[in-house]
């Protein structure tokens, strides 16, 4: 049932589209760990408008779907005259979600350093950003990383979303190489090992992290 | 923008009938998903050798695919093995398929965070294992396992606007379709689906926070 040929011949072609998946979920992590981060530390920062602009960006981000915010950079910016790439426009999408979860996993980490710490930092004379980078960012960082490598995992997967916003992704080059071959079923089996190669691993990986750190508790 | 013409009266009854859609393929699935998630969650738990190792490779591998893949898959390339679905049967059997291995991870991690005393205890005043955990287990798993299935629903909801891909005419394939008719519809309707979906899956998680306050 399984045409290895199918592979062999358009191997090019999956090759171009894992590239870019890997090459968008890469800028997209990177993106969104840095938004996730800002938005963080706005909402547990102790000035009151940047608590509510935090938690407004990480409610109403997380409870829309992703496909609307990739649309709206890809559809809706051209019709008010900015117009993006599919994977210019789906990357930034990516990053933008990813960062409201990347924002909630970063502040539990923060509010799971017990209080006391930062009170005896700001009690021995360090600012509030001393005490944050110094004290508490170092400690919450363990507990942080298994839930941003499962994220990480999530942001892999949606990157799928490229596909439809022709962001030259495996989805898209997938979809190519069944026009080539008239043919659907095994040439989505490819696309779905490729999507294993990457996923795979790195659900391991963040399995074992988790055990790891767990321990070191 | 012409805010006024993108939200007329047929529109937004157009819209609304999308979200029942919407709605009704999401829960559909999330019962389905629920039932097939119990199963697989248990059996996974239950570490029966051989089944229990099935199981997780199966569970473990429609985890680490994307859901747009799986919904592409069963829509368009099960009719070449002759399998042909409508887009709303297609819908809910690919929805289905993800979260039930979703839900059936959260099934097992509600089992796993039952305290072991209690079966060594159900054991010895005589249950068999089957009957452990069924009356002991089992009632206790499922009521921690509620706010992290309301929290996998909020994602369903979300996910289902992926099914624009095979036509199924949901909210977000509604939405289309109006935006389609005049460039000036595209950002008032972006905002309005927007805050529909934020509206309700805020209330939502609202709920599921409650709960989670509730047993902690």
């Amino acid at each position: 049932m399984l045409d290895f040929s199918i592979l062999i011949n358009n191997l090019d072609t999956y090759l171009e589209g894992f590239k870019n998946t890997v090459l968008a979920s890469i800028i997209a992590l990177i993106g969104s760990f840095i938004i996730g981060v800002i938005v963080a530390v706005m909402r547990i920062a102790p000035i009151k408008p940047l608590n509510w602009i935090g938690s407004a960006y990480v409610e109403f981000i997380r409870n829309i779907p992703l496909l609307i915010i990739a649309f709206f950079f890809y559809i809706g910016l051209p019709s008010i005259g900015v117009t993006l790439s599919g994977f210019v426009a789906g990357t930034i999408a990516l990053a933008i979600y990813t960062a409201s979860f990347i924002a909630e996993a970063i502040r539990a980490g923060i509010q799971a350093v017990p209080k006391g710490q930062m009170e005896a930092a700001r009690s021995s004379g360090l600012t509030y950003l001393q005490a944050m980078r110094i004290i508490i960012l170092p400690q919450a960082i363990k507990i942080v990383i298994p839930p941003i490598g499962n994220q990480f995992i999530n942001l892999v997967k949606n990157s799928a979303i490229l596909g439809m916003i022709a962001g030259l992704d495996l989805m898209y080059f997938g979809d190519l190489v069944s026009s080539h071959t008239f043919v659907t079923f095994p040439v989505y089996i490819f696309v779905a090992m490729f999507y294993l190669v990457l996923t795979i691993p790195l659900s391991l990986g963040v399995g074992y992290l988790e055990k790891r750190l767990a321990r070191s508790h | 923008m012409d805010i006024a013409g993108a939200l007329s009266v047929d529109h937004l009854k157009f819209l609304a009938d999308g979200f029942k859609l919407t709605l009704y393929v999401a829960f559909i699935s999330i019962v389905l998903s629920f039932i097939i998630g119990i199963v697989f969650g248990t059996l996974r738990y239950a570490n029966i050798p051989f089944l229990s190792k099935v199981v997780a490779v199966i569970v473990e591998t429609i985890r680490n695919l994307p859901l747009l893949l799986i919904i592409f898959f069963i829509f368009f390339a099960l009719p070449e093995v002759g399998l042909k679905l409508s887009p709303t049967v297609a819908a809910i059997a690919a929805l289905t398929v993800f979260e039930s291995a979703m839900l059936a991870e959260i099934v097992r991690s509600g089992l796993n965070s039952i305290d072991k005393g209690q079966i060594e205890a159900a054991r010895s005043s005589g249950l068999t294992y089957i009957q452990t955990l069924v009356s002991i287990v089992m009632p206790q798993a499922l009521r921690r396992m509620v706010p992290p299935i309301v929290s996998q629903f909020i994602s369903l909801l979300k996910d289902t606007s992926l099914c624009v891909i095979i036509a199924l005419p949901e909210f977000m394939h509604n939405a289309q379709i109006i935006y389609a008719q005049n460039i000036n519809f595209i950002i008032p309707i972006f905002v309005v689906v927007a805050f529909m979906y934020f509206i309700v899956n805020y209330c939502l998680s609202l709920i599921a926070r409650r709960l989670e306050s509730r047993q902690a």
